[in-house]
């Protein structure tokens, strides 16, 4: 099936291009011309989903390299390079699953120019997909910078009061952090004298090499992530953008810093991901204390799930940088999790904002008794969130705090608080919006969730449970590429 | 002998003779589409003489024709044939079009073609000397408009200026080297690079620093762009620009190759300054003419950083830089040109507002020439900054220092670059804006689709042409 993950990567283009002929024949702002390009938009995503499907079903997870390998000569010995691995395709499915529901997301809530927000979110995702796919290193960058103009253009067209402030500030903020990688790719490419990602992980670099290029990786990635102390760009970005946004936002685009991390800077640079191991885990653990805290004190539904998001990445950071088995899946398993939970809780959020137009917590209270199924789907996620078993949310927690016990006992101890944090937070803002009496007026006339909100959360309710009681389904796909990249961090890093 | 050299200035008297016979033909008929076609046909005569003629060396070494420069020429003639219906559409909306616009189109690209031959000091100062007196007339074309003349007089004494530091330096190198041909240079450079020669050499760096507006010699360039016809500065921004660069790589490369530790230092200092002001004083502008002109010069910072690398690499990154970067600009001066409200051409930021809505086709090539002038992939920008610091890490020593500096001064250039493309997509318009006109629009779009997705397959031949271009450079 050689191909399949071009056709992947690229068919959300198609969409873009029948949305465009559409505009090209009618007028713009004509109903049906809008109502077209939504399904257009819908049908791609779907198309995306199942050929992402296709992959998957299609894996070996016995093995433990790069397949479905595509190659071809590009220029000055760049090549166009695609493959996944067990740790990749993940990630793949994740992107193709969480995009129909952002597209069915914004089927309402989107009013203003719907042509160009469903193409800016096509062309989003194939540069996505392409991230996880790219296995050469410009080609990585190529999709890793491409996706910041249409997210700029997300958050700044569609986004809130404040979201020219918070799409400059994304865009500035991830943009810095990107030129020291660029830097450093260029660097590697010269001392290895090859692009070809499966080459650089097997190529070792001098160890005073690595430290540079781990550090000028580490910029990129820590922004993307977001990490304590460069994550202020995140609650700005995601309480401007649109619902859809925030989802994939949450969803996928932090996941890059995750997974740069571990296809760069554990493979590539051992010695140094050894050598700033204690360091990483300060920074996570500050962040899943402070923000944990910071979260506490929002007043702003939206901002207080950004903040959690930071202390969850935490948890994945941390849990990367331990370098065993534990764990490298449990930050995996957190970050397939978190895109699901954390996608859900803005889908929560974006609910009651579409009705109310406001996300002041101290707005709400008392939902509980207009919007039943509301407040149990916003609890089964609420919980997610705080970790409980059965939900996705437990096994990553576990399993991160287990692998870094083993790196470091203390880094376990004070990351076992951000599990308690996280219940207060949580469960606080879930007494104040949900319970309680309603005493603003102005809610009297709010309802419940209607039939396309139910048949977003469906999906996303199915995936947090089903893979918090049988996370195997994740592990054996994932087992073969974590071994070999646990094995050979510890080979390489004398462990 | 004799025949072998006129063979191999084949270009050059073609577009001499052209230009004259035009000259004339113009004066007694008058001007018209035929007579620009006409002009873009002796420069299209001109690029492909330059493609199928003989290489080597002609009068005492004064005139080179080799690889780099036949890659010059002809993405200088290509530039310069552009900038004709661009320049005609304009000026006869204007009504003040005249038949000596393409005349001097022809006779700059005349001179720059001379630059890009150089081998030795005279060549070097006729071929700019030439084409900057046709330049200075192109800026102050609009002879009725005090901006135009302002801009041409302006250009004219501060150039007059260049020129002088240029020929000081060039008869201090004359005095202690004993020659002006580079071959001879380039042996007592290698024997002993003594103060004489290397402090004539510094002159002769700050006055080409000046045409290719290097800060801190770049005084004159925001100025010129706002004044000149907007078509025209689409012109000055790219051509002119690739003429000077190819002649600073051959006389640094060809001449001055043993003291590159030295002239090295110059060009790194003066592609970092060149970087933070275009960066930092882009930053003020709300005129985007001379917005462009401090992304000029910050990407001219780019380049100058290629070119410090040094050796085959360094300058094959300049050239892939040079001829990516023109397009873009060329691109998006054809979008200005196009753009008109109430009669009143739109120059200013704010003039843009909303020009999403009004003007889709126009605000994403815009759009796409902002992105690709800042580097962001998957634009044609990005490949020509992949090449320039892939060049400069590679130099090792504090080259490295050098491209991490130039990379972050991007990111605060990245601003303006985006203030810009807020104005066009999320604000209202102010007003309707007119029916662009076609030949622009063409131009504007062509560039737009090499800014994107046919770089990503054109690249391949870019390569390997600038690759030979460079490789061959010093060899003959």
């Amino acid at each position: 099936m050689a191909g399949i993950l071009s056709l992947t990567t690229f068919l959300p283009l198609v969409g873009v291009a029948a949305i465009l002929l559409l505009r090209l024949s009618g007028k713009p702002d004509d109903a049906r011309t809008v109502s077209g390009a939504k399904w257009i938009a819908l049908a791609t995503t779907l198309a995306t989903l199942a050929m992402s499907v296709a992959v998957v079903a299609k894996f070996d997870p016995a093995q433990s390299g790069f397949q479905f390998l595509e190659d071809a000569d590009w220029f000055a010995g760049l090549h166009y390079r695609m493959g996944v691995d067990g740790i990749s395709v993940l990630f793949v499915l994740l992107t193709a699953f969480l995009m129909p529901l952002c597209v069915v997301a914004s089927w309402k809530s989107i009013e203003k120019r719907v042509l160009e927000y469903m193409i800016a979110f096509l062309v989003l995702e194939t540069l996505v997909i392409g991230v996880f796919c790219a296995l050469d290193l410009i080609l990585f960058y190529l999709f890793f910078e491409g996706q910041l103009i249409p997210m700029f253009l997300i958050i700044g067209i569609w986004g809130g009061k404040n979201r020219i402030y918070a799409a400059f500030k994304f865009f500035l903020y991830t943009l810095l952090g990107s030129v020291l990688m660029l830097a450093a790719i260029l660097g590697m490419i010269l001392i290895a004298h090859t692009s070809s990602i499966p080459e650089l992980m097997a190529f070792k670099f001098a160890p005073a090499v690595q430290t540079w290029m781990w550090l000028a990786f580490f910029a990129s990635f820590a922004v993307k992530m977001p990490m304590w102390p460069v994550h202020t760009w995140l609650p700005d970005a995601h309480v401007e953008a649109p619902t859809a946004g925030s989802v994939i936002l949450a969803g996928i685009l932090l996941k890059m810093g995750g997974y740069g991390f571990m296809r760069f800077s554990l493979p590539m640079f051992p010695n140094a991901s050894a050598q700033f191991a204690p360091l990483v885990f300060a920074l996570s653990v500050i962040a899943i204390v402070y923000t944990s805290l910071v979260a506490f004190r929002q007043t702003d539904i939206k901002k207080l799930i950004a903040y959690s998001s930071v202390a969850h990445m935490g948890f994945v950071t941390m849990g990367i940088f331990s370098g065993n088995l534990q764990g490298e899946q449990g930050a995996l398993f957190q970050m397939l999790s978190h895109g699901l939970i954390s996608g859900a809780l803005f889908l929560c959020v974006g609910v009651v904002y579409d009705r109310m137009h406001t996300r002041e917590i101290a707005f709400y209270g008392g939902l509980v008794n207009r919007m039943p199924w509301y407040a149990a789907v916003f609890m089964l996620f609420t919980m997610g969130n705080v970790g409980l078993p059965g939900t996705s949310g437990f096994v990553g927690e576990i399993l991160t705090m287990t692998g870094v016990y083993g790196a470091s006992t203390w880094t376990a101890l004070i990351a076992a608080t951000g599990v308690i944090l996280s219940a207060v937070y949580a469960l606080t803002l879930y007494r104040r919006v949900v319970f309680g009496q309603m005493t603003n007026p102005a809610l009297g006339s709010i309802t419940d969730l209607e039939q396309r909100e139910v048949l977003i959360f469906l999906p996303l309710i199915i995936g947090t449970l089903v893979l918090g009681v049988q996370p195997n389904l994740v592990f054996n796909l994932t087992n073969a590429s974590v071994d070999h990249l646990v094995a050979a961090f510890n080979a390489a890093a004398g462990k | 002998m004799l025949n072998d050299a006129f063979a191999l200035a084949g270009p050059e008297i073609i577009l001499g003779a052209g230009a004259l016979v035009l000259l004339v033909l113009g004066a007694f008929l008058g001007r018209g589409p035929v007579f620009s076609l006409a002009a873009v046909a002796v420069l299209a005569a001109a690029a492909v003489d330059a493609v199928m003629g003989p290489m080597g060396r002609a009068f005492s070494g004064g005139l080179v024709a080799d690889p780099i420069s036949t890659f010059a020429k002809v993405a200088i003639y290509a530039a310069s044939a552009v900038a004709i219906p661009l320049g005609d559409a304009w000026m006869v909306k204007r009504g003040t079009a005249r038949f000596e616009f393409p005349v001097l189109v022809v006779l700059a690209a005349l001179g720059m073609g001379m630059m890009a031959s150089a081998g030795d000091l005279i060549s070097l100062y006729i071929g700019i000397e030439l084409h900057s007196l046709a330049l200075y007339i192109l800026a102050a074309f609009q002879r009725d408009d005090a901006k135009s003349s302002e801009a041409g007089l302006k250009y004219f004494v501060l150039g007059a200026l260049s020129s002088g530091l240029l020929l000081y330096g060039a008869s201090l190198i004359y005095g202690f080297a004993g020659s002006t041909r580079f071959e001879v240079i380039a042996q007592v450079v290698q024997a002993h690079a003594g103060a004489g020669v290397l402090f004539g050499l510094v002159f002769l760096i700050c006055g080409l620093a000046f045409k290719v507006s290097a800060a801190p010699f770049h005084m004159w360039t925001p100025d010129v762009y706002e004044g000149a016809p907007t078509p025209i500065v689409g012109f000055f921004a790219g051509a002119p620009k690739i003429a000077a660069m190819v002649l600073l790589a051959r006389v640094l490369t060809e001449g001055f190759g043993g003291a590159i530790e030295q002239w090295r230092q110059v060009l790194s200092l003066i592609a970092l300054a060149s970087v933070a002001v275009g960066a930092f004083a882009g930053l003020a502008q709300k005129n985007l003419k001379r917005l462009w002109a401090y992304s000029s010069i910050a990407n001219i910072g780019y380049a100058l950083v290629g070119l410090a690398a040094g050796g085959q690499a360094g300058v094959q990154s300049m050239l892939m830089f040079m001829v990516l970067y023109t397009i873009d600009v060329t691109g998006f001066f054809a979008c200005l040109a196009a753009l008109n409200r109430d009669g009143k051409p739109m120059e200013t930021m704010d003039d843009m507002a909303g020009l999403m809505k009004q003007r889709p086709g126009l605000a994403l090539a815009m759009t796409a020439f902002s992105l690709s002038a800042l580097g962001l992939p998957p634009f044609s920008g990005f490949f020509a900054k992949f090449y320039v610091f892939k060049a400069a890490i590679g130099a090792g020593g504090y080259m490295p220092a050098v491209a991490v500096a130039a990379l972050v001064g991007s990111v605060v250039a990245a601003f303006y670059y985006l203030r810009l493309i807020k104005v066009m997509w999320l604000d209202e318009a102010p007003g309707a804006t007119e029916a662009p006109a076609g030949g622009a629009r063409v131009v504007a779009y062509s560039a737009a689709l090499f800014a994107l997705p046919v770089v990503l397959v054109a690249l391949k031949g870019l390569d390997l042409l600038s690759l030979a271009a460079a490789a061959g450079l010093g060899l003959h």
